[in-house]
């Protein structure tokens, strides 16, 4: 007797264990979502299968098994493959690794299916989403993956004129006579500001204006304080901020308040720090083919194409876009890493994301892109 | 423990004797001048001991009433308030104040380096004249500023110190370049440079038209209100409104002149900005 219940509970579990496979078995294709930890199977006998392989050889850039599971028919070669997954010219994807995963099956018949798969990537400036529709194909017995192909962008050889503008900064001696050798710290202005509420906390944001001749370094701090005057927080823009403002240029910035309430916000104190720094002006790049539009989430995003008007390539793209409402009112700034590098006369695609709540409310929007570039402070 | 009780009355009465027969008495000086020499006079007989405490210095020595006790110039470098001490049995004390000697140097602050042209109360300085010491001269003293721009005197006003500081504050002039700033006291010149750089842009105007590439578009000479021409680097934003999206280049001025290229298809409207400048409005039609 005393057996009894330990011998019925092994046999339950054989049981169900035995029912689970049976029934997986017979499934065909998984309908499922799939997360970043699944394991690689030898051969995809279905499309979730296909999908899961590509992407666990993507993550340990395993990329001549990654590259298999790529369907004949793609037309891609597996050298611009790897570079479509690791980047080039120093951009931000060559710096990053594809963390996680999760894939969701949008349609499948019994010989090609659709996949939208999110792929989280851990970069230099936080953590990248991405999301892409994959299709597959059956090839006998095997799902596999076309992969569109890549355009890379060609540069053709070219000499492009560029008259040189550049601010640098020539510190005195330590002897001068006092008084007599300063130069000031540029003269910058915050020309708006709005504190909006929302379920994840508070966020203060607007514009500031550099309004003098020479380039500035700016920093945004802002100061929640509570009704009786005590200081319940404090934050800077840190990176929702063009830094290296030129002459008259304006930026937007964002602060975020994660899990704080507005209302118990009584007054915010704005502090604009400028130094002087040195600067160039070029390489401008245009923003092209601006326009709010719906993602294939179905999430309202501003889109559009970066222009690189210069002879220098921008490794890291950053766009920041502020968005007003009829009034003229900041009421959003959103911002967004572009993860390809931004060759000389070329362009690239961006599109950052509106808040669903604040979508209707957007009458205008202004972006500014700000530039990173190996070898450039 | 009675015998040293003993020793300790015996001493001290020795001590207020000693005391009633050298009573000793001193003057110090009604003025004393920083850096230079002084005395101060003494009455009585026998030893004594001199201290001479003051800002910086602090100075013990043994003296003979009745004689002068001599102050070296070093002694009385920085101006200020010192305490002279006689001791011989007692001690007596008196204070003199030692004041800063004439103007040697002329310090002058002012701010800012740089300044956009034509503002009201743009302009400040402060002077401060010290010895030779580095005293702050307290004794009221006339302070010439000058503004001078191309080598044309904009303004220039006398200014008396009080307590040491003298200061003004006037507008900037009207044409961008340097400002030159000098503050004067007898022979004394400080100079000092402020930048006038150009205003707010006036006027901003563009003009646009298509290329192959899209739409070639660029401003007239930038200039401010009082005709100076902005600075190159300064930021002018082009923004194109087309039917298809629109586009925006941040383009540096250079040489004078803003231009920058614009792919937009179709007719579009096309607007300038510069900081919280606006400027005027074209359209250009669509690629024939």
């Amino acid at each position: 007797m005393k057996y009894a219940i330990p011998i019925i509970l092994v046999a339950v579990t054989v049981a169900l264990m035995v029912l689970g496979l049976y029934v997986t078995g017979q499934a065909g294709i998984t309908v499922g979502v799939t997360k970043g930890s699944a394991l690689h199977t030898a051969r995809a006998s279905t499309p979730d299968q296909a999908v899961t392989n590509l992407l666990v050889d993507v993550q340990r850039r395993n990329w001549d098994r990654a590259f298999a599971d790529i369907s004949s028919t793609s037309g891609i070669s597996e050298q611009a493959f790897i570079q479509d997954w690791m980047g080039s010219n120093g951009s931000l994807l060559s710096f990053s690794a594809l963390e996680g995963f999760d894939s969701r099956p949008l349609h499948a018949t019994n010989d090609e299916a659709q996949f939208r798969i999110r792929l989280h990537f851990s970069t230099p400036v936080g953590p990248l989403e991405d999301v892409r529709d994959i299709h597959l194909i059956r090839e006998g017995a095997v799902w596999k993956a076309v992969w569109p192909k890549v355009e890379v962008p060609s540069v053709p050889a070219q000499v492009v004129p560029v008259n040189f503008l550049r601010w640098d900064l020539v510190t005195g001696s330590a002897d001068d006579e006092w008084g007599s050798k300063t130069v000031d710290a540029p003269h910058v202005r915050i020309i708006s500001m709005n504190a909006v509420g929302s379920a994840e906390g508070a966020v203060v944001m607007g514009e500031v204006t550099n309004e003098d001749t020479i380039p500035a370094f700016v920093t945004v701090n802002a100061t929640l304080v509570d009704a009786a005057g005590n200081p319940i927080d404090e934050e800077s823009s840190f990176d929702k901020i063009a830094h290296v403002l030129l002459p008259k240029q304006v930026t937007p910035y964002r602060i975020d308040f994660p899990n704080l309430n507005l209302k118990n916000v009584k007054n915010v104190h704005m502090d604009v720090k400028a130094s002087l720094v040195p600067a160039s002006a070029d390489p401008v790049i245009g923003v092209m083919n601006q326009k709010i539009d719906s993602d294939v989430q179905g999430k309202s995003v501003l889109s559009g194409d970066l222009l690189n008007q210069g002879g220098q390539t921008v490794n890291i793209p950053h766009v920041i876009a502020s968005f007003y409402d009829n009034d003229g009112k900041v009421v959003w700034v959103s911002d967004g890493y572009v993860d390809r590098a931004l060759l000389p006369q070329s362009s690239q695609p961006f599109a950052v994301e509106i808040p669903k709540a604040l979508a209707a409310k957007v009458h205008s929007f202004h972006v500014v892109v700000n530039q990173f570039s190996l070898g450039k402070s | 423990m009675s015998r040293l009780l003993r020793f300790c009355a015996v001493i001290c009465l020795a001590r207020s004797f000693v005391g009633v027969c050298a009573a000793q008495d001193f003057h110090v000086p009604d003025s004393a001048v920083a850096g230079a020499e002084s005395s101060i006079s003494t009455t009585g007989s026998g030893k004594g001991i001199f201290y001479l405490v003051g800002p910086g210095v602090s100075r013990k020595s043994d003296i003979v009433l009745g004689e002068e006790v001599q102050l070296a110039a070093q002694d009385l470098r920085n101006a200020g308030d010192y305490l002279a001490i006689v001791c011989s049995g007692t001690c007596r004390s008196e204070s003199f104040f030692v004041s800063a000697s004439k103007p040697a140097n002329l310090t002058f602050l002012v701010h800012p380096s740089r300044v956009p042209v034509a503002l009201g109360d743009a302009v400040s300085g402060v002077a401060f004249p010290f010895d030779r010491y580095h005293n702050l001269v307290l004794a009221a003293e006339n302070i010439n500023f000058q503004l001078t721009a191309k080598g044309t005197s904009l303004w220039s006003r006398s200014v008396r110190t009080q307590n040491g500081v003298a200061w003004f504050r006037t507008a900037s002039g009207k044409s961008a370049g340097p400002l030159q700033v000098v503050a004067s006291l007898g022979d004394l010149n400080t100079p000092r440079a402020v930048q006038q750089v150009a205003s707010d842009p006036c006027n901003l105007r563009i003009t646009g038209q298509r290329t192959p590439k899209g739409i070639l578009v660029q401003t007239e000479p930038i200039h401010d209100c009082a005709g100076n021409v902005v600075p190159d680097g300064t930021i002018v934003t082009f923004t194109a409104t087309g039917a298809v999206g629109m586009g925006t280049v941040d383009a540096p001025i250079k040489q004078g002149v803003a231009r920058a290229q614009i792919e937009v298809l179709g007719p579009t409207t096309i607007s300038v900005a510069s900081g919280v400048v606006m400027g005027n409005e074209i359209r250009v039609g669509a690629q024939p």
